[in-house]
Order: C-alpha cells, then sequence, then structure tokens
C-alpha cells in the first residue's frame, strides 16, 4: 500500500499531504455543505413559520420541515464534516498516508446512501416524528434504516482514523507526541466510537419494531439510551470544534498551547466524565431517583464543563501570549484589537469560542440543573441553548476553518473575500440572535416544536404574554440573518471549489498567510515572561455572568408552585 | 504550534502557568458548589420533584381518571368535565390525543398529589403561565405533589410533539379561593 501513495507538499504550511486523503477530505466536506444548505433552508422555513405575522407554513409541512431541519444540519452536516476533520487531522497533519483509503470511501459511501434515504423518507411526510423519534410515535422502517447505515459509515471513519494513527506511528512520519490537534480528533473519534453503539443498541430494536417483529418498546428506556447516544454526540461536536479553535489559532498566528499538559487534560476529561447515560434530558421523566440525576449531572457533567472552561481560557490565552510576543502589548487588549478581523478563519473561530461559552454553555449548564430544568424543559429555551452550542458554536467553527480549507485542500484562491469577510459576522449575529430570542421566549413558557403558539383551533384558549410574541417575531429577524450569512458562506464556498482559480503546483494561495513561526513564540507559550491579562479579563467576565444567571435562574425557579 | 508535535518531547514536565492553575481551582470550586446546591435545594428549597413513580396500564389509568371525574364534577365547560377533588386528594390528570382530561378545579393553598400518564404518546405538561414543565410518558404514573399557591385561571400547553394535533393540546387548571 505505502509504496503506491502519492502526496504533495503544501507550500503554504509545508505539510505533507497524502492525496488519497485529501480525496477524502474533499468529497466530505462538499456533501456536508450541501446538506448544511438544505437542512438550513428547512431552519429558515420552521423559524418563518414560528414567526407570528408570517406563520408561513402549514401544520403538516411544518412538523416534516423540522424533522428534516433537526436530521440534516445536527446529523448529516456536523458529521460528514468531522469525518473531513479526522482526515485532515490525521493524515494532514502527521504526514502520514492514509490507513485503508478503500474503507474509508466505503464509510463515504454509507454515509451518503444513509442520509439520502432518511431525507426521501421524511419528505414522503409520513415519518414526522422529530429527529428524536421518541416512540411510541412510529416512523417508517427507512427512516431508522437512513439513520443506522449513516451511522455504520461514520464508525468506519472512526476506525479509518485509529488506523492512519498507527500507520503514522509505525512508519515514524512524526516526532514525539501527536500534535494537540490530533489528539483532540481522537477524543472525538473515541467518544464517536461509544455514540455509535448507543445508537445501534436503540435504533436497531426500534427499526425492527417500525418493521413489526418487535412488539413494544418501553418509551423510557428508549429515551434514556437515545440519549447516550444524542448527548455524547454533542461531546463528539465539542471535542472537535475546540480542536478547531486550536488549529486557528495556530495557522494564523502561530499560537502555542500555554501548556500542552492542561490542554490535553482538558479534552480527556471529555472522554472520562461523558456524562452517563445523558441525565440531563431525564431530569423531569418519571422513574428516576434524585441521587441518580444528582450524580450524573454534576459529578460527570460539570468536570466535562471544567474541561470547556478550560479551553475557553488556554485558547484565547494562546492567542494572546502570540501576539503580545509580536509586540502587541499595549494594554490589556491591543492584542485583540489589532487581531485580523477581516480574516473569516479568525473571526468566525473568535465569535464561535465567545458565543458558544456565554451562550451555549451557561444555559448548558443552566439548564442541565436538576430542578431548573422543571422551568425550562421542552420549551423553546432548548433549542435556544443548543444553537448556542451546536451552530453558533460548531457549525461557526467549521465555517471558519473552511476557509483555509478551500485554498489549502481544494488548492483554489478564495472568491468573493469581501463577501467572505462579512459573511462570519452575518451569520455570527444571526444565530446569536436566534439563540437568545428563543431562550427569551422559553422563558415566557413558549412551548418548542409546535405550530401555533396562538392556539387558534383548539377547543380551550390559552394565551402567551405579548412579550413572547415579540420574541418570536425577533427570532424570525435573526433567522432571516443568519440565513443570509449562511447562503453567503455557501455562495463563496462552492463558488471558490468549482469556479476558484485553479493553483499551480507549489503555488501559494494569496489567502491564507503563512503563518508565523512558532518559534517566534518562546518554548512553551506559558514561559514566565508572558502574562495574559486580557484573557484573564474575558475569563472573569464570563465567570461572573455565569454565577449570576446561575442564581437568577434559582430565583425564577422558587417562584413558581411549591412541588415535591 | 497545537497542529505539530509539541516542541518539548517531554511535555508533561513542562510548568503550569500560575494564571491556569488559578482559573482550573477557581473552575472546579464552581463545580463543586453547583453540585451542592442541587441538595441544598431538595431541603431548604420548595420546588423538587419527588420522583415518585409507577408503572401502570393506560387503560387502569384512564379508569382512575374517570373515577375521579364520576366522583367530582361540578361542570362542563367546552365538552370537558370540570372536576373539583376535595382538598389533599390524589387526582388525576391523563394527556391524550389531542387534550389534557380533565379540566382542574383546585383550591388556594391546598396540596394535592397530582398523577400524570398519557394513554398513547408521549406528551409535555407545561402549565402556564407558572411555567411547570414536566414530561408524560404511556404507562408510567408520574405523582408529585403540588400547592397552587395563586388563583386564576391557568392553560397547560403540550410541549413535546406528539403527532400532527401537537397545537392543538391546551388544557385548564383553575385555582379558587
Ligand atoms: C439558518 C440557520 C438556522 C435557523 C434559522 C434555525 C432555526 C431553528 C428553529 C426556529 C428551530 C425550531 C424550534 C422549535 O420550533 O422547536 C430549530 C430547531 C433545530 N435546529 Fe435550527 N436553525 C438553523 C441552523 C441550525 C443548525 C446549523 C443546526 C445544527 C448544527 C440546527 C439544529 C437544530 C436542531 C437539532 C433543532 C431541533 C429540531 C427538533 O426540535 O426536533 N439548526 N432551528
Ligand atoms: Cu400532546
Ligand atoms: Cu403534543
Amino acid at each position: 500500500m505505502s509504496n503506491n501513495t502519492e502526496f504533495r507538499t503544501c507550500p503554504t504550511t509545508g505539510l505533507k499531504v497524502d492525496l488519497a486523503a485529501e480525496k477524502l477530505i474533499k468529497v466530505n466536506a462538499v456533501a456536508a455543505v450541501v446538506f448544511l444548505a438544505i437542512g438550513g433552508l428547512f431552519g429558515l422555513l420552521v423559524a418563518l413559520t414560528r414567526w407570528p405575522e408570517v406563520h408561513l407554513l402549514p401544520a403538516d409541512f411544518f412538523y416534516l420541515a423540522l424533522t428534516a431541519h433537526g436530521l440534516d444540519v445536527l446529523l448529516v452536516w456536523i458529521i460528514f464534516f468531522e469525518m473531513a476533520v479526522l482526515y485532515f487531522a490525521s493524515a494532514v497533519l502527521l504526514g502520514s498516508r492514509l490507513a485503508a483509503p478503500k474503507f474509508a470511501w466505503a464509510g463515504f459511501v454509507l454515509m451518503l446512501v444513509g442520509a439520502v434515504i432518511t431525507n426521501i423518507v421524511v419528505l414522503q411526510g409520513k415519518s414526522s416524528v422529530m429527529f428524536t423519534s421518541y416512540v411510541p410515535l412510529k416512523a417508517e422502517p427507512g427512516f431508522y434504516l437512513g439513520i443506522i447505515l449513516f451511522a455504520v459509515g461514520a464508525l468506519i471513519g472512526c476506525f479509518v482514523f485509529f488506523a492512519t494513527l498507527v500507520v503514522a506511528r509505525q512508519e515514524r512520519t512524526y516526532q514525539g507526541s501527536i500534535p494537540l490537534v490530533t489528539f483532540g480528533a481522537m477524543t472525538a473519534a473515541i467518544i464517536a466510537v461509544f455514540t455509535i453503539a448507543s445508537g445501534a443498541i436503540i435504533l436497531i430494536p426500534t427499526l425492527l419494531w417500525s418493521l413489526g417483529y418487535v412488539a413494544n418498546i418501553d418509551p423510557i428506556l428508549y429515551k434514556t439510551i437515545w440519549w447516550a447516544m444524542g448527548h455524547s454526540s454533542q461531546q463528539i461536536n465539542v471535542a472537535a470544534h475546540v480542536s478547531i479553535w486550536y488549529a486557528i489559532a495556530a495557522m494564523t498566528f502561530g499560537a502555542k498551547p500555554l501548556s500542552e499538559k492542561v490542554s490535553r487534560m482538558a479534552f480527556l476529561m471529555y472522554i472520562l466524565f461523558l456524562q452517563i447515560a445523558s441525565a440531563h434530558h431525564m431530569l423531569v421523566e418519571p422513574g428516576f431517583s434524585s441521587e441518580w440525576k444528582i450524580f450524573n449531572t454534576s459529578y460527570a457533567m460539570y468536570l466535562a464543563v471544567l474541561g470547556s472552561m478550560v479551553h475557553g481560557m488556554t485558547v484565547p490565552g494562546s492567542i494572546e501570549a502570540a501576539q503580545r510576543s509580536r509586540g502587541l502589548n499595549k494594554g490589556m487588549f491591543e492584542w485583540l484589537r489589532k487581531a485580523p478581523w477581516g480574516n473569516p478563519a479568525f473571526a468566525g473561530m473568535f465569535m464561535s469560542l465567545v458565543f458558544f461559552g456565554f451562550i451555549g454553555g451557561i444555559s448548558g449548564v443552566v439548564m442541565g440543573t436538576e430542578q431548573i430544568n422543571l422551568i425550562m424543559h421542552n420549551t423553546l429555551y432548548v433549542p435556544g441553548h443548543f444553537h448556542g452550542t451546536v451552530v453558533a458554536g460548531t457549525t461557526l467553527a467549521f465555517m471558519a476553518i473552511t476557509y483555509y480549507l478551500v485554498p489549502l485542500i481544494f488548492r483554489r484562491e478564495l472568491m468573493f473575500m469581501k463577501l467572505a469577510k462579512l459573511q462570519p459576522y452575518v451569520f455570527g449575529i444571526g444565530v446569536a440572535g436566534i439563540s437568545v430570542f428563543m431562550m427569551g421566549a422559553g422563558t415566557l413558557g413558549v412551548s418548542r416544536r409546535h405550530w401555533d403558539m396562538q392556539f387558534a383551533d383548539a377547543v380551550l384558549p390559552f394565551d402567551y404574554p405579548s412579550a413572547a410574541f415579540l420574541m418570536m417575531g425577533l427570532n424570525g429577524m435573526s433567522a432571516v440573518l443568519a440565513a443570509v450569512g449562511g447562503i453567503m458562506f455557501v455562495v463563496v464556498v462552492v463558488g471558490s471549489v468549482f469556479f476558484g482559480r485553479k493553483l499551480e503546483k507549489d503555488e501559494k494561495p494569496s489567502y491564507p498567510e503563512v503563518p508565523p513561526q512558532s518559534a517566534a513564540v518562546a518554548q512553551h507559550g506559558s514561559a514566565e515572561s508572558l502574562k495574559i491579562p486580557g484573557t484573564t479579563m474575558l475569563v472573569a467576565i464570563f465567570f461572573i455572568a455565569f454565577v449570576l444567571y446561575y442564581f437568577v435562574n434559582w430565583k425564577y425557579l422558587s417562584e413558581i408552585w411549591p412541588l415535591s | 504550534m497545537a497542529i505539530t508535535p509539541p516542541s518539548e518531547r517531554i511535555w508533561w514536565k513542562e510548568p503550569i502557568a500560575k494564571i491556569e492553575l488559578s482559573w482550573i481551582i477557581i473552575a472546579f470550586t464552581w463545580g463543586l458548589i453547583m453540585f451542592f446546591m442541587m441538595i441544598y435545594w431538595h431541603g431548604a428549597g420548595e420546588q423538587n420533584l419527588s420522583n415518585e413513580a409507577y408503572k401502570i396500564k393506560p387503560e387502569r389509568f384512564a379508569e382512575h381518571t374517570q373515577e375521579m371525574i364520576d366522583a367530582y364534577t361540578v361542570r362542563n365547560e367546552s365538552g370537558f368535565p370540570v372536576v373539583h377533588p376535595p382538598a389533599g386528594d390524589d387526582i388525576y390528570l391523563t394527556g391524550r390525543l389531542y387534550n389534557w382530561w380533565p379540566i382542574l378545579e383546585l383550591e388556594k393553598d391546598q396540596t394535592y398529589r397530582l398523577h400524570l400518564s398519557s394513554t398513547d404518546v408521549q406528551h409535555g405538561f407545561s402549565l402556564q403561565p407558572v411555567n411547570i414543565n414536566v414530561q408524560v410518558h404511556p404507562g408510567y404514573d408520574l405523582v408529585f405533589t403540588i400547592k397552587p399557591d395563586r388563583a386564576g385561571e391557568y392553560g397547560i400547553v403540550c410541549n413535546e410533539f406528539c403527532g400532527i394535533g401537537h397545537h392543538l393540546m391546551v388544557g385548564k387548571i383553575y385555582v379558587v379561593e
């Protein structure tokens, strides 16, 4: 195998790139973007329907669109892109050949076939069960079958990744330990194996049930195991996008982790404290004890949260250290003010970091508190929270690194640079808007997954407060902004990939610039001379916001009816 | 750099910066505080789920509901019986496609043992505007004690997707002086 592997050398980074790996990165990334476009369109339709003054879709099509939105973006877009990230972090960063490219192709085809099957079945209209498909709601067998095929394909991708790590080690393509970004990707892949196993345990019986071979599936059991997949898959996303934060910091600033040890430990936390059975999705379900809930949400969860809080400091900290070492030393924030805000990869990455922490992170921990969940469960607060994590966090980070992938892996000049510069801001602000306004509506009680907040056709009348309608109007406007940002992204990326100027062999693209040499930075990022007061300030603001918001919600809780 | 192998081969011996260490300690302590807060609230707070739950056949639950309706209905409203059970009683609310059955009329500052279940698919009990949200499963009888502390008319929205009529599923609770 290894003797007929072809490599090229990247003129910008000097990395050795296996052409087979490069091709697989390309196809996975393209598939990802296609499904982001489809799923994002469904998201816009959903948001426009939930805007009371617009109320676009009829009820049946709304529930169909919501099911398709959840599947296409959360599952298909993100996981296809993660496959590209895995191949990049293994073969490319280690300068190795990709192990078993044929298997990787087989995995890709399975994923594609699965995604297409599930989409067709959903569009046929008899499987509008939401992506969670809680039993006893029943979808057509093809719905589950497609997801299972997709998951098997992803599992193959994970094993190709592990095999590549082994190959690289055996063939000594690198010295010492694997890079931090590869390490982060490895934690993602390990969690993915656990995730997919849980998915198989629950979805295969459910498929059989849908076919009529199994009589009954317990709804609580289903939900517990389903979320063992559903929650841990979010931990994959976090591990993947945090790795991308580090990668972009390195590729833009030549930034070094403040300390390898701390950053790697923080990744390890994600595996060690992967929340057991995903208890925070089960806080108001019958049949669990409070001991079980508290143990599993806090012991297990707060240590994973600790991991994220550590990354939240070390990533900006490493950027600050790199900038300061280059003389941007004035005051607290010169390093940040003079950061390349016109570079879409950096702008997207930094907004991803801030929004993930402030919006997605804080709300997630608050909502995952045993008792506070009572005032939030299944309200729009929940989608508000996860658009902060998985859209403003993961999706924005994936978009950001794409701006580097197009010139470096697709070998095309980036087109529409002006549009690209604006894109992260338009998308980021739009998504921050939908997150915050859905959280606001949820705090006022508005239900998620709901076609008509006016209850026009219900037998018994009920009115949400008028502030809730305002929130949903603002949510609709933010959704339009986010959709515009999404379209800008697709235009830039698809335009460049298919019509951008092809780079000559060994030609350096005009964007991105060559990363400054890491030698400019001290031996390790945290060498004594490097103080990071700006990051310390940012972290302090974050912490204060977190503590205040946490206790405000206990206050809200204390105002509802006493119950025990 | 984070995309290259660590420049120090023995990276695990590098010192950790003070500022990083302090943040780890602060964040960890905060995790502990949040952990103990949940336990503290079980003693000091008034809003906790008891986690009392039983397996029950959906038909059995429907029968319990019907017995309560037969005994305590005081009037009818839009085709729903309005039930006024004695204070302190076990009361039953059935979620089903697409209504919450029946309408309950409760007395302010009295406690009731509320039983919640579904006779078909999952539903979401979302009491508004107080904003109490609990998941309702078929086959499980979830029991908790409630003490309505303000009089008024409350809506029950279904906040778990349950089918094409999900948005029609509205119920009602009255709390009277
Ligand atoms: C243009 C961008 C987007 C807009 C306008 C948008 C808007 C929405 C809205 C309004 C909802 C419905 C909330 C409800 O009624 O319950 C929703 C649900 C959801 N969105 Fe998005 N979204 C966008 C992008 C994304 C992306 C990129 C992801 C994932 C990476 C995502 C994941 C989800 C998921 C998982 C749900 C829940 C579906 C369910 O409840 O079954 N969204 N989105
Ligand atoms: Cu319902
Ligand atoms: Cu419903």
